[in-house]
Order: C-alpha cells, then structure tokens, then sequence
C-alpha cells in the first residue's frame, strides 16, 4: 500500500483515550437549538416571539469504532443535530462530551475539538472551495492545525490514493473538473486529512446516482475499518442507512423517537412513527405494491410543535393523553422509544400491553 | 372522459428514432441518440436512468421545451395522432397542457411565486378554453378536492411559498390536470419529498391514472417509485433505452448487464450487513465524445471484444421484453440465481 507514513495514524486515540471501549466517544445531553423568527418591535423589548424548535432536547450517544445512522422526515432536525455537533451553530442549551471531556471546556477546546470530529456535507460542489487545487484542499486543514506543508501535501497525496483517485492525474485538478462521485471522495479524503477520530456524513451519498453511491459506501466501509473510526452516518434513505449502520436513531420534529441496534430496530419497530416510516419505503415488488400511505400529510411546523408527544397528530394509536403528556425516552435492552405506549402506567390503553418480548 | 381500466392498444405516444443534440457548447452534446418508445392510453412507462442517460432530455422534447435555437431534434414524435415536431408556435402552445401537460421535481421553481395558484390554475384553463372567471375557479376548486388538499376553497388562494412540500406537489397535478390532458409527463416528481409524502403522491398518481385513463411517462432514477406506479420499464443509458420490458420481468429478469448492475447496487439487495455492495465500476461516458461500440461497454462485466465495435441491436426476449445488448445469453436467470440468498424481507409489519 503506497499511504507511506503519514496517514497510518489517522483514528488512533490522540492523546489519551478515556474509559476505554465501555464509555461512549460522544455523548449529547439535552441539546436544544432553537432559531428566532422575525420579532416585532414590541418583542424585541420584551422578549418573547415564535421560534422554530428545530431541535429540542436530543439525548443520545455514540460508542467508539459504531456506525450510527440517523434518519428522519425533513424538519426533523437531523441536520440541524449534525451542525450543532460541529459547532457550526452554538447550541441554545444543553452539552455535548467527546471522550470524556465538555466541548468548549478548558480540557477541550472548540479547535482540538473540530480537529478530532470531520464533517462531510450533501453537495460535494459547494463545500469545496472553487478556487483551490484538491490537493490544497486537503492540505488546508492540516496546516490549520500546525502540520508543516511539505508533510501536509504528502498527507494529501496519499489520502487522494487512498480513496481511489490516483494522485498524479487528479492532485493539480479544481473541483470543476471532477464528476459528483470523484468530489465526494475529495470530500472525504479533506475530512480524514486532520485525523479525526468521528466523522459525521451528512447526506453525503444522497446527491449521487445508485451505480456510483455503491462505490462510495464501499470506500467508507473500508476507510472505517482501515482507521478505526466512528461514523454519524445522516440520510434520508432507509435501505442506505440500515445497510450501513450499527445503530439507528430515528428523530420526528426535534426529537428521539427511537434508536435502537439497526437489524432490531427495521425488523421491529416500536415507536408507531418508525413502523409508519418504514412501511413508506417503495416494496419493490410489483405484484405487491403499496395500497394505502401508512401517514396522510406532511409532518406538521416546528414553529408550533403539537403538544405532548409530537407524533399524536398523525399517529394511528393516538389516545387523549397523548396530546397532554410528553413521552420520556424509555430504555429497555438497548432500545429507546418515547412512545406512551412503551411507558408503563402512562394512561394510553394500550401501555403495558405492548411491550415486546424481546 | 374515459374511466376504463384497460388499455387499449392504440399508442398515445409514439416517439420514433429520436435523437437530440445541444449545439451550444464548444462540441456537439449528443444527449438522446436513437430513442424509440410508445405508451398505450391508460398506460404508465417509467423512464429509469441515471443523471446524463438522457432521461428528461427526451422528456422535455415531448413538449418541445428545449430552446430552438440550440437544439437540433431529429426523428418523430406523435402524441394523440399529432406530429409534435411539425408544430408552430401557435398549436404548440395549444398543445402543451392541452393534450400533454408536465410535473417538475421541484414545484417551488415550477410555480410562478407572485400569483395564487388559483389563479394560475384558472388562467391555464381560460388559455385553452371559452370559460368564465367563475366556472375556471369552479373547475379548479374541484381539481384541488380530486388530488385531496385539505381545506380546499382556502388553499385556492395560497402562494407556493405558503404551502408544504407534498401540498405543492399536489397543487401542480392539479394545474397539470387542469385541461383535462390525455398525456401526463412527470419528471422526478417525488424525488424532492420525504418518503411518507412521496408514497402518498405516487398513490394518488396511480389513481389519477386507473380513473382518467392517462398515459404517464414517469422519469425517476429511483427504481423503488417506478415499481409503485409502473406497468413497463425502459432503462436509458448514455441517451439509449438499454432494456425495455413490464415491470415485473425487467425487476425479476434483468437482461441488460447495467440494470443487472443497478439491481445489485441497491444497498436493500445486500445478502448482509457488512458485505460489499456490488458497484459499477467507472463513470458514465461523455455524451460530447461517445465511443463507437455498446456505451455500456467500458463498465461492463460480461464484455467481449464485439461489444467495443458495434452499437447493439435490440434482442426480443419475449413477451415484449427487449434489451440491447450482445450478451443476452450470459444475463439470463442470474438475478434468480441469486435470488435463492432472498434480501430479508424489509417490513414484517407493514
């Protein structure tokens, strides 16, 4: 393999790995964004106005060297959630802990941080900078973080060879000359370049045709094991996200509906809303097509959110005290569901009754 | 209006030898080269590819909205016995909404943001029609039930921007509809929307199909949204039909070597968690610059030296099933041979 030794570190604990494999790398407690909607005069003075609860209260954790994959209807907030690990946007409350430490406490600081967790976004064209070469790309990162250049082009290199882009015919090229495919894999390369421990993949397949996202999910799966690294792996195709995931969160208007182990989580849904997202997907059997849309309309505003658990509006099991009472987050054999149905004594008629076996 | 079921056999669309070229650029951009498709009223074709077959290329040429001066259209068209390329501007712009109407990906561009879409749709129907102002609202206040908006009578008055994504897609079928067309085209309608929206709207099309004996070209790279609303395939490649057939046999029997390909990419057709993905080798070839022989070729597994010298002819394989390629013989049953190692099953409960 010609990576040299630049790379070969790449994944390995920077510093002092804490806890061992048991403690989570990243743990998110109550995470909230919430974004300001145009406030009038009066409101401004007072406080007060409408919000968009693009993210409210979002408790979950990620285990060292585990693929977690997120999915969710748009507004759920799973891209939001993304941008808030990175602290592209600063968070309205609550706390993320990397490796045991708070982001943004003297331990870690916000640069160490963003150095140790790479981001890969959906449209490989615009998160790269037109202007600059793809091996100067990849270099910029590295020497941000005080790698001198002749090691960091080196680092480049290799990198570009690593996800299949021979060095020699690409390095000098600008994104422009690259197809969706070969840009993405620039992408990811850039994002390997600081060594980062957690790579978050936001759509980072869904922009590109079926023939050529096969090869990209192969190039990760083999990057992952090649380096040790943990993915947040973000989409809104469910077949992507169960073949490549470990665990699964599914989220609905700001929250955690669910997670749970993938395999478990798709064969046996508990949350009704993760039954219904599932059933939607096309049965690719042309003699037993769909006959009735498990949801009617869209998902509501998260301006106004509905009360109680949010997923009651649309829910086939919806019960009065479901517009009342907010359902916590239960966790029972690695599963999670916020489901009043799952909550013993919760009031729904149902609750108690269908806790699963398993 | 016909509210039969069954097809008749009289082609509503007949596109023959179509072949489309872009001459803006610096060299000639040959999108669609040789395209020949025909759909039955009341039938639905999926056209599948991936971006650069030439998919809504030939689309977009059955309602002549290429710009004229950049693009030379060979071949024919005939939609409903009409020679679609003789036509002048006047009975052009008779037709388009009139006899085949389009829905666009994304509603949002597609609608005109400072007019209701009311009034959009009334004046779509007073183009075409001696009609008052009242009885065009009134038609479209019936089409705004028939494709299921709720509260109707209100959303008549709504901008695009004041509606949700599904709620818009809906609002353009019904304009599509608005002159009672014979032919829809649908250009990846659902692929901007979340997938419990598009299986509404995919459900509501395959309706609005079985009721209003539509003809529907449906253009998708999404094969799972073809099966839902498809009676036949036609898979395009380097702006070629590569493999045509009814759903059921190019799903279950693939005989071209890249929908055998794409088959097998699809993440849901892995034996296992953890097994590599079967993925297509390569790019897409440059339309400006195509090579001589099969332009599937250079990416293909079953290739042999005769595949680089000649474009291939379509091989009948029964039952109105064809592909284009040499090596038929050697694609035969290997879907089926895999299909012993069944993919789970996805939804025990749905």
């Amino acid at each position: 393999m010609s990576t040299g030794i630049s790379i070969e570190h790449i994944g390995a604990p920077a510093g002092s790995d804490r806890g061992g494999p048991a403690q989570p790398l990243l743990t998110v407690n109550k995470l909230v964004k919430h974004f300001d909607l145009k406030k009038s005069f009066v409101e401004t003075l007072v406080g007060g106005g409408k919000v968009v609860r693009a993210v409210d209260g979002v408790d979950f954790k990620i285990m060292k060297g585990e693929t977690l994959g997120v999915v969710g209807e748009s507004g759920c907030g799973k891209s939001t959630t993304a941008r808030l690990l990175m602290h592209l946007i600063d968070p309205s409350a609550g706390e993320i802990v990397f490796n045991g430490e708070t982001v943004g406490s003297p331990q870690l600081s916000l640069r160490e941080y963003r150095r140790q967790v790479q981001m890969v976004f959906q449209d490989s064209y615009s998160s790269l900078n037109p202007r600059l070469t793809i091996q100067d790309s990849i270099a910029f990162g590295p020497q941000v973080h005080g790698v001198p250049k002749q090691e960091a082009v080196t680092r480049a290199r290799s990198l570009l060879s690593r996800v299949g882009l021979e060095p020699r015919r690409f390095a000098g090229r600008y994104p422009h000359e690259l197809s969706g495919g070969q840009r993405q894999r620039v992408n990811i390369a850039r994002a390997l370049a600081c060594e980062p421990r957690l790579v978050i993949l936001d759509e980072a397949v869904s922009a590109l045709d079926k023939s050529v996202e096969a090869q990209v999910l192969n190039l990760l799966m083999d990057l992952k094991e090649e380096f040790g690294l943990t993915y947040l792996f973000i989409s809104h195709d469910l077949h992507v996200v169960r073949y490549i995931s470990d665990r699964v969160m599914v989220m609905y208007l700001g929250k955690v509906a669910e997670t749970g182990p993938a395999e478990a989580l798709f064969q046996e849904p508990h949350h009704p809303y993760t039954r219904a997202l599932l059933s939607s997907m096309p049965s690719m059997d042309p003699d037993h097509r769909t006959e009735q849309a498990a949801l009617a309309g869209d998902p509501p505003n998260p301006i106004d959110p509905p009360s109680g658990c949010r997923f009651h509006t649309r829910c086939p099991l919806a019960e009065a005290v479901c517009s009342q009472r907010v359902p916590i987050l239960e966790n029972r054999n690695q599963r999670e569901t916020a489901c009043l149905i799952h909550e013993p004594g919760s009031g729904h008629s149902l609750a108690g009754t269908a806790i699963h076996a398993s | 209006m016909n509210t039969d079921t069954q097809t008749d056999r009289t082609p509503i669309v007949s596109v023959r030898d179509l072949r489309v070229t872009f001459t803006g650029g610096k060299k000639p951009v040959k999108a669609v080269n040789g395209v020949d498709l025909s759909v039955a009223r009341g039938e639905t074709v999926a056209l599948i590819g991936e971006s650069g077959s030439g998919k809504s290329v030939t689309l977009r040429s059955l309602l002549r909205l290429h710009p004229a001066r950049r693009t030379r259209i060979e071949g024919r068209i005939d939609v409903a016995g009409v020679d679609v390329l003789a036509m002048n501007n006047r009975t052009l712009a008779d037709y388009r909404g009139r006899i085949a109407s389009m829905i666009f990906q994304e509603p949002l561009l597609a609608l005109d943001p400072v007019y209701t879409v009311g009034a959009q749709i009334v004046e779509s129907i007073r183009r075409h029609e001696r009609i008052s102002p009242a009885d065009a609202r009134k038609r479209a206040l019936e089409l705004f039930e028939r494709v299921r908006i709720p509260s109707p009578e209100r959303r008549l008055d709504a901008y695009p921007h004041e509606m949700s994504g599904g709620m818009r897609q809906r609002a353009m079928i019904a304009l599509a509809l608005a002159c009672r067309p014979q032919v829809l085209l649908a250009d990846e309608p659902t692929t901007a929307l979340d997938a419990t929206v598009q299986i509404q709207i995919l459900l509501l099309l395959r309706e609005l199909q079985r009721e209003l004996g539509l003809g529907i070209i449906f253009v998708t790279h999404d094969m799972g949204a073809a099966v839902e609303v498809a009676d036949r395939f036609a898979v395009m490649y380097a702006g070629r039909i590569v493999e045509e057939g009814p759903t059921r046999e190019v799903i279950r029997n693939p005989r071209h070597p890249y929908t055998l390909a794409l088959m097998q990419a699809r993440a849901d057709g892995a034996m296992e968690k953890g097994a590599r993905l079967a993925s297509i080798p390569g790019a897409p070839p440059d339309l400006a610059n195509l090579p001589a022989g099969c332009a599937f070729a250079e990416r293909c597994t079953f290739v042999q030296p005769a595949c680089l010298q000649t474009q291939p002819d379509a091989v009948e394989l029964g039952g109105s099933h064809r592909a284009r390629c040499l090596r038929t013989d050697a694609t035969a049953h290997v879907m089926t041979r895999a299909a012993t190692h069944a993919p789970r099953p996805l939804t025990e409960t749905a």
